[in-house]
């Protein structure tokens, strides 16, 4: 590593820590603007944390006939999706860690979870678990296709793969009127809804096994397995708002490796991730979830967005 | 305002406004239900009117705030409103049937596209207008609003695709030459109003003769 800066090496590892310590706020946050925006009470924004010391502190109970890989999941997760938020630019887009993956790779990484997660909820043999999987699959096969779109929209427009790159060039370029990237911001929504599962693909609040995506997955896993899982899921989150928020509203985040930039950075993503955090919420109110079976064509109009941004890309743009 | 709108910021908002306009094509394209399908008809028609103004604001051609207006008045206010009373007269509320199901619409569709940008392509480059990159967008939602019309069953969406064919036109007329003259856009427009008017009196003799309006009984029309 030639050029190794301090301030890179620091943005890098407040950046991680941050995404590592904030997410479980940024679900809390979520559910409780829903809650709001329902007219309850809500159990407040810190209540994940509470939530994941409780799971902590419980036993893990182990199904009989569960292989390792059952074991190894949920740390397998929880490495994924903090490599992830160590590549995701947040704070400062001099990152000694991201040449490490690019956004192609992201993408990879994110589906190396996902077949993980899905593997150990099939490992136990329950019919929940499998069903589960099975439906998480499809959603995932017809959703990565539509993100990858979606990330090259964003690479054709500043000619490389390298989120970081990427980001820089799209926050510092003087201002033009994208149509590509409209495009492309409302197919990345449709995508992190489905792959969050947010509500019109699957409702994070379930209690009915049936109507579960993700929830189906994880019946089987309790104490700090389950805490862990739940905490990957919220740094999935995370990331994927900072994705959309590096590529979309990159205004703030700090370019070189200025200290000052990178404190200035900080209110501007936690505020930007404030006003996320209520739409995800708005929107999750304003829809009422999907039949499964229409969901490919919700990802499937998602793809077609994305493909569209790349054609207006190519013809307008260029 | 002349401060405001350079030339270049003028071009990107034609842009942006005509990528709107192959969006609205592909949301007809998807819609199932027949009243949403009017609203984008409607919506459609606002949007070019607003890239017609802005061609017109952009290249100085006083006859295209003419056509802007004509396209407001026709299609944003009097079409959707004849199309609206019609359905109530019909009560044709049902969702749109589809000959093939909606993804496989849409993948059609995104190859038409790729196919119309294409085309257009070696055109534009011929082209010296500001607005020659919006010909394949033009072209593409003519192409759509064919494929809208072959893929429905029922003869009401496929009045839409027909009118959002003309729009698609129309579009392609102001990309590629900044609008017909008047007597011809006039003339095009009445046609259009004209069209939608017998097509409302066939719509009833249809349903008169069927019960129906599902197209493919027309298929079986022969002497006993």
């Amino acid at each position: 590593m030639s050029d190794f800066s301090w301030s890179g090496a620091i943005a890098q590892a407040t950046e991680l820590l941050l995404a590592v310590l904030l997410a479980p706020l940024l679900a809390g946050w979520v559910n409780q603007c829903r809650a709001w925006l329902q007219n309850r009470t809500g159990p407040g924004v810190l209540r994940p944390y509470f939530v994941l010391r409780k799971l902590v502190a419980k036993d893990a109970i182990i199904a009989d006939g569960a292989s390792p890989l059952f074991r190894v999941t949920p740390y397998v997760l929880f490495g994924c999706m903090c490599m992830a938020a160590a590549i995701v630019p947040t704070l400062g887009t001099d990152l000694p860690y991201a040449p490490v993956a690019d956004a192609i790779a992201l993408v990879g990484i994110l589906a190396l979870a996902r077949v993980a997660m899905a593997l150990a909820a099939m490992d136990i043999g329950t019919a929940f678990g499998s069903l589960g999987a099975r439906r998480e699959m499809m959603v995932g096969f017809l959703a990565e296709p539509a993100l990858l779109m979606v990330l090259f929209t964003a690479s054709l427009i500043s000619h490389t793969t390298s989120l970081a790159t990427v980001v820089e060039t799209l926050s510092h370029k003087e201002f033009a009127i994208y149509p590509s990237l409209a495009f492309a911001g409302v197919a990345f929504t449709m995508v992190s809804l489905a792959e969050n599962a947010r509500i019109p693909i699957d409702n994070p609040a379930t209690h009915l096994e049936l109507t579960m995506i993700h929830e189906a997955m994880v019946l089987e896993y309790s104490g700090r397995h389950l805490a862990l899982i739940e905490w990957a899921a919220s740094l999935k989150l995370f990331v994927y708002s900072c994705i959309g928020i590096a590529l979309f509203f990159p205004f703030g985040i700090s370019g070189g490796g200025e200290a000052l930039g990178l404190v200035l950075a900080l209110p501007a993503l936690v505020g930007k991730l404030a006003i996320g955090g209520c739409l995800l919420a708005a929107i999750e109110i304003v829809s009422a979830k999907m039949r499964i079976f229409r969901a490919p064509e919700f990802l499937g109009t998602a793809f077609m967005l994305a493909v569209l941004a790349l054609l207006v890309h190519a013809l307008l743009e260029s | 305002m002349t401060a405001l709108l350079t030339p270049a910021l003028t071009g990107q908002i034609i842009n942006l406004l005509a990528a709107v306009l192959l969006l609205l094509s592909f949301a007809m394209l998807a819609q199932r239900r027949i009243l949403s399908l009017i609203d984008l008809f409607a919506a459609q028609g606002f949007v070019l009117a607003l890239s017609t103004g802005f061609v017109a604001y952009a290249t100085g051609q006083s006859h295209l705030y003419w056509s802007a207006g004509i396209t407001l008045g026709l299609k944003v206010v009097l079409l959707p409103l004849i199309l609206h009373r019609l359905i109530r007269r019909l009560d044709v509320k049902w969702d749109v049937e589809t000959l093939i199901n909606i993804p496989t619409t849409m993948l059609v569709g995104i190859v038409l596209v790729i196919l119309a940008f294409n085309l257009a392509q070696p055109v534009s480059e011929l082209a010296g207008t500001v607005t020659r990159g919006t010909l394949g967008i033009a072209l593409a939602s003519v192409l759509l609003a064919f494929l809208m019309m072959i893929t429905r069953s029922k003869a009401v969406p496929q009045v839409i695709g027909f009118l959002a064919m003309e729009n698609g036109l129309f579009f392609a007329a102001t990309a590629a030459t900044y609008g017909m003259p008047m007597v011809v856009e006039l003339g095009i427009a009445l046609d259009v109003l004209i069209g939608v008017i017998i097509l409302g009196v066939f719509f009833f003799q249809i349903r008169e003769r069927f019960d129906s309006l599902d197209i493919h009984h027309l298929e079986k029309l022969k002497e006993e």
